[in-house]
């Protein structure tokens, strides 16, 4: 039987109406979507800017013409040949300073021609540009530099060059590089690591296996999401206060033995780190940990194992994927966090490599702070290509994590 | 020869023991585990002392008065001025410029990935999301110091200093953007198709469902999005340390350069420092400040998720 009455809405105002609203709507959704254009927009930005840093033209001039010390062209001196010509032209003193580092013999060709190029021939760089006014502008910058530098060389160089990894830090940016930074960062996050896996695993198995659901676990788990939201330098103050000042003779090291530090080491620096990605590492391996079906457990306990048994065979094996993968990200998270750092007390200036924990330290997002807080603009090239370093590594890090979860992931 | 019928006559039967076997082994175990969980507890109860402890002393020098404190409208701990409010003021405009940014954005961001994109689309476009979720936060200081700053002073010309509260402000929006997207989106993924439906059933188009719907169905997920990011932006440290300024600056001009709360402590321990002086209990005085807005905020949004959350089931 049909309808008499035709309840739905017809009639030319009505269309007009309909046409503003799909109108309206289409617009909104384009200003949606530019939302996340602007992202893209962002991201991109930076890291073309960060790239835009690490590249370009470098005028730059010699104080001492390099024929003054040697008449082999530069490229083909050899180890025997530099260690000579340092010996004979730099002060005893410096020369003994720098051997008190590290021994003169034991550094590499590299380092001894940085040095050469350091100290006597004493290179300076007189201004840098970015890759794109390097592209776009590469005649105007030529006459530029011929004008106000007349004597300097022009070249365009990358900033990111193996030298950069493999050479300390020094004063200079044409000859700083980011070795200590790099072994800095990588002591702290082994040390965070070592702290915080064992205890979170532990901690969030007592929570979701153990723990009865009383008040008591009620704030436990309240607790821990708090301390994830807590800034970290507040993390950096608590590191601060306790390790390096009240625990100091144990991480200075005078508990050992060890007289020449204070409390401002790698230990404080990683137990702080520790501490800061304890929270994560808790709630993701509780995560993990409740992806686990029920009917594993409750299949052990029907053949009578303990709880210890269950967890040790059954729960930690199939959940080990999750909390790796989680631990990988709290790495990386605490490989890029500065704050802290800075608190508990990086050395601003240092440029013998980490040897144990209980030596002052450096790491790479210090390194960038400091070089990019510079007011000379080659120093924020280097602090360009440090970030690049910084980003490649956390980069392959969550490559590596994403590879793992797919890798392990079972589906039950 | 007489086989063996039963299991009771067989040579080899031992009775079973049902006495509950006791395992030295799971105690331990089950008491270190324990300890690992409790750990969290000491390590807020350390924070509070510590910060605590410091800050009494902090407040407790003849010096320092709460009239001063919340009074003073200059920070310096060495001359005798102790107003906090220089910091107090550039870390809310920061914030205040940050929340601009990133919430407007992140929620477009979500709903546009919840309501609109297709699979493949949000496949491609979220890890964009992941990656400025991923990025240090130096480096979010390179680029606001380097790339934002020449871009607002060629935007806005010559009031805009060197330091300023508006770029590192910018950049804080777009570090935080990825967080209130996630988090917002998680919220709008949660309204159950039904309400969609019964909507599109009446008529409405796709952006009346997504604002009249949608949106105020998953809004305690939105709102504690809100609230982590102010939380996040007011803790937020190397962005301001860098880009923002390094001097106490007590104005709402967002162009001119002020320390936050933030970048000061940052600054004054990175230099010289030395234990039982005023500059060093003043940093704690105001890192207690910090804990316990952050704290204030995080419970907020945890009772904001609790109280209004719609249940469908």
């Amino acid at each position: 039987m049909n309808p008499t009455h035709n309840h739905f809405p017809e009639g030319p105002s009505f269309r007009s109406a309909l046409n503003t609203r799909y109108r309206v709507a289409s617009v909104w959704q384009v200003l949606f979507f530019s939302a996340l254009l602007i992202a893209i927009i962002s991201l991109t930005a930076l890291i073309y800017d960060v790239v835009d840093g690490a590249f370009g033209y470098v005028a730059y001039d010699y104080k001492k013409d390099p024929a003054t010390f040697t008449s082999t062209p530069l490229e083909d001196l050899t180890k025997e040949e530099l260690l000579t010509i340092l010996q004979a032209n730099l002060s005893s003193g410096a020369y003994n300073k720098l051997n008190n580092e590290k021994a003169m013999e034991t550094r590499l060709q590299g380092e001894l021609y940085t040095l050469f190029f350091e100290r006597l021939i004493q290179l300076e760089i007189k201004k840098t540009w970015s890759f794109t006014e390097s592209i776009m502008r590469a005649g105007a910058i030529r006459t530029e530099a011929a004008e106000k530098y007349p004597d300097a060389k022009l070249e365009f160089r990358s900033w990111l060059t193996p030298q950069f990894l493999t050479s300390p830090m020094s004063s200079k940016a044409e000859f700083a590089g980011v070795r200590t930074a790099i072994l800095g960062s990588l002591w702290l996050v082994g040390i965070a690591l070592l702290f915080a896996l064992p205890i979170g695993t532990g901690a969030a198995i007592y929570l979701q296996e153990y723990a009865p659901k009383n008040w008591l676990t009620g704030i436990i788990q309240t607790n821990i999401n708090n301390l994830a939201g807590v800034p970290s330098i507040v993390y950096g103050m608590l590191g601060l206060a306790i390790f390096v000042r009240v625990l100091a003779p144990l991480t200075s090291g005078s508990m050992f033995g060890i007289t020449d530090s204070n409390g401002r080491t790698v230990l404080s620096a990683g137990l702080t780190m520790g501490i800061l990605i304890l929270p994560l590492i808790i709630i993701n391996a509780q995560e993990a940990i409740k992806a686990v079906p029920d009917s594993l457990r409750q299949a052990a306990y029907g053949v009578g194992a303990t709880k210890w048994q269950t967890v040790w065979h059954h729960i930690l094996p199939n959940s080990i994927a999750g909390i790796l993968t989680g631990s990988i990200l709290a790495l990386s998270r605490a490989l890029g966090e500065t704050a802290p750092l800075i608190v508990v007390g990086a050395s601003t200036f240092i440029s013998v490599d980490p040897s144990g924990p209980f030596s002052k330290f450096t790491a790479l997002p210090i390194q960038i702070y400091q070089w990019t807080t510079r007011p000379q603009s080659e120093f924020h090239a280097i602090a360009a290509s440090a970030i690049i370093v910084l980003l490649v590594m956390l980069l392959t890090l969550n490559a590596t994590a994403i590879l793992l979860r797919n890798r392990f992931q079972r589906k039950y | 020869m007489k086989q063996e019928n039963t299991i009771m006559e067989s040579k080899n039967f031992r009775p079973l023991d049902l006495k509950k076997k006791i395992r030295p082994g799971e105690s331990v175990i089950q008491t270190l585990l324990f300890i690992s969980g409790i750990l969290s507890i000491f390590i807020t109860i350390a924070i509070v002392y510590e910060l605590g402890k410091e800050a009494w002393l902090f407040f407790g020098d003849p010096e320092v008065t709460l009239v001063k404190f919340f009074g003073g409208t200059k920070w310096s701990p060495g001359i005798g001025h102790f107003g906090i409010w220089p910091l107090v003021t550039s870390t809310l405009v920061t914030s205040a410029i940050a929340m601009l940014v990133s919430l407007p954005l992140g929620l477009s961001a979500a709903l546009y990935l919840s309501e609109y994109a297709s699979p493949r689309a949000r496949s491609t476009l979220k890890p964009v999301l992941e990656i400025l979720a991923g990025i240090p936060t130096v480096v979010y200081g390179y680029f606001a110091l380097l790339f934002m700053t020449p871009l607002l002073q060629k935007i806005f010309g010559e009031q805009v200093q060197v330091y300023n509260m508006a770029s590192a402000g910018i950049v804080m929006g777009i570090m935080i953007l990825p967080l209130i997207s996630s988090m917002s989106e998680d919220a709008l993924s949660a309204v159950p198709r039904a309400l969609r439906e019964g909507a599109y059933a009446m008529g409405a188009t796709k952006f009346e469902t997504s604002i009249q719907v949608v949106l105020p169905a998953a809004l305690s997920g939105i709102g504690a999005a809100l609230i982590i990011g102010i939380s996040r932006a007011v803790g937020e440290t190397m962005i301001v340390a860098v880009a923002a300024g390094a001097g106490p600056n007590f104005t709402f001009d967002p162009f001119q350069a002020a320390e936050t709360m933030t970048g000061h402590i940052a600054r004054i321990s990175g230099g010289d420092l030395s234990y039982n002086t005023i500059d060093y209990t003043s940093l704690f005085a105001i890192a207690l400040m910090l804990f316990l807005v952050t704290l204030v905020l995080n419970l907020i949004s945890q009772r904001v998720v609790s109280r209004f959350r719609e249940r469908y089931e």
